[in-house]
């Protein structure tokens, strides 16, 4: 089980109030779990990666563990402490704009 | 009894204002979207009911909202808009080649004849279409491909297509609007299209007289005369009596002919409603003075409409997509600044009253007269 925590626009666009949890199948990486979000949540689509290229947007962050994973490539595998639910994946808004 | 519907985007958030046919007595529900912006959002003329808004930011891209029940639930609908084949390129600001790339919606044209239809003018310039309410969407790639593309540029705001006019009287003919390429129209339901710029000038441009490259605002039309168009451009208002073959200016004796909306009265298709702006730099009314200015002649003699908006100390910008008409017998008219002030005028602009004064900054108004 994944931990996920989204950033509140996207709470409420998926109509969730906390974080949440996902099962993902096989590794868990940046890739599987958006993969496995937007499944469970199809208006998610589009808003964190792009449709097409599957590029994360350029203001979206992920983050875990103390860590910023945003430039790590969507397969590379998450932190095991996520991976084992131990520590949420946060998908984080970058403060932009002033 | 009748009653007004308008529909307002903002910077911030989508608003419904609502009343009845007296037009003096108003609520307003939202925001809807809070913290997104809205660029336009609009209603199916087949069933009011049916509303479509354009949701997006800089963090997680372009959603579209539907709505069933007239503005108070919604649910977001399909988000991809991929270019037909491969993209290309066109003009950057430093006459590079750039490649096209989607950034958002500006403008939502529901069908007049299927509200499951409905057409959107995006960012980077192109035309999509859905059949399916918006589930999924579809480029008329004939209008990049036309042949012009790679020479279209964004304008200051980005290079948009942001008007979008179906002929009520032929339902094979589209006029679409982007800046800054000018004006095209479809004369096969959108499968191809020709840029109708005859007669713009255009001095920002090495070739004032160029087939494309013009940077036009804002197209209105009367839905009784489909074939006579009316263009607000950078400078110059402009008219049409052939569908866009020609265009001849009609600026007149306006303070500035520079800015952004033009909209036709619901019942005189002679008269015309703008909103000079100062510029090139500036973007807010000459003198101070948020004034209308009306034309009952089609243009060229205007008369400036004061009576109720603010004549001193008045900064404010009116957007492209922020004014509208209902079609009540007394025509009303509605357009909303970038202060925040959604403004209303029961009687065909003689006299004016703020419906809201301190919305975000308004980026879009459209009106829906119910009966």
């Amino acid at each position: 089980m994944i931990r996920v925590e989204l950033p509140a626009h996207l709470r409420i666009l998926a109509h969730v109030t906390g974080e949440v949890q996902l099962d993902v199948e096989g590794q868990a990486t940046q890739r599987s779990v958006l993969d496995a979000l937007e499944a469970r949540y199809p208006m998610l689509r589009g808003t964190l990666r792009d449709h097409v290229t599957e590029q994360r947007r350029p203001f979206v962050r992920f983050f875990a563990c103390s860590e910023d994973l945003s430039h790590e490539s969507p397969d590379a595998p998450l932190p095991e402490a996520v991976a084992s639910g131990a520590e949420p994946l946060l998908i984080v808004g970058a403060i932009a704009g002033g | 009894m009748s009653g007004v519907r308008v529909l307002v985007g903002t910077r911030k958030g989508a608003f419904v204002l609502t009343s009845d046919g007296r037009r003096d007595k108003w609520e307003v529900s939202g925001p809807y979207f809070g913290g997104w912006e809205i660029y336009h959002l609009k209603g199916s003329p087949v069933d009011p009911n049916r509303l479509y808004a354009s949701q997006s930011t800089s963090w997680y891209g372009q959603l579209i909202q539907r709505s069933n029940d007239g503005g108070t639930t919604w649910e977001p609908v399909g988000n991809k808009f991929a270019y037909d084949g491969v993209p290309g390129t066109h003009q950057w600001y430093d006459g590079t080649p750039h490649p096209w790339e989607f950034k958002r919606v500006w403008h939502l044209e529901p069908s007049l004849t299927d509200a499951d239809t409905v057409y959107a003018g995006v960012e980077d310039a192109a035309l999509f279409r859905s059949t399916d309410a918006g589930q999924t969407w579809q480029e008329l790639a004939g209008l990049r491909g036309h042949g012009s593309g790679p020479h279209w540029q964004p304008g200051a705001g980005g290079m948009c297509l942001h008007t979008i006019l179906l002929d009520p009287a032929n339902a094979r003919r589209i006029f679409i609007a982007i800046s800054a390429a000018g004006a095209f129209r479809s004369d096969d339901a959108g499968v191809t299209w020709q840029p109708i710029n005859r007669g713009l000038r255009s001095q920002q441009i090495p070739d004032q007289d160029a087939e494309v490259g013009h940077c036009v605002h804002r197209i209105a039309m009367h839905r009784l005369r489909p074939s006579v168009l009316f263009m607000q451009k950078h400078w110059d208002v402009m008219r049409s009596d052939d569908g866009g073959d020609s265009w001849q200016e009609v600026s007149g004796n306006l303070p500035s002919d520079f800015g952004f909306v033009i909209d036709v009265h619901a019942h005189e298709p002679e008269t015309i409603f703008v909103v000079p702006i100062k510029s090139d730099s500036e973007h807010f009314p000459p003198e101070g003075k948020l004034r209308v200015y009306r034309s009952r002649t089609g243009g060229n003699e205007w008369e400036p409409l004061t009576k109720g908006l603010p004549q001193s100390d008045c900064y404010v910008n009116v957007l492209r997509d922020a004014m509208a008409v209902d079609s009540l017998d007394q025509c009303g008219v509605y357009f909303g600044t970038t202060g925040g002030q959604v403004y209303a005028s029961a009687d065909a602009g003689d006299s004016w009253a703020p419906i809201v004064r301190d919305l975000p900054a308004v980026l879009s108004v459209e009106v829906q007269t119910l009966q």
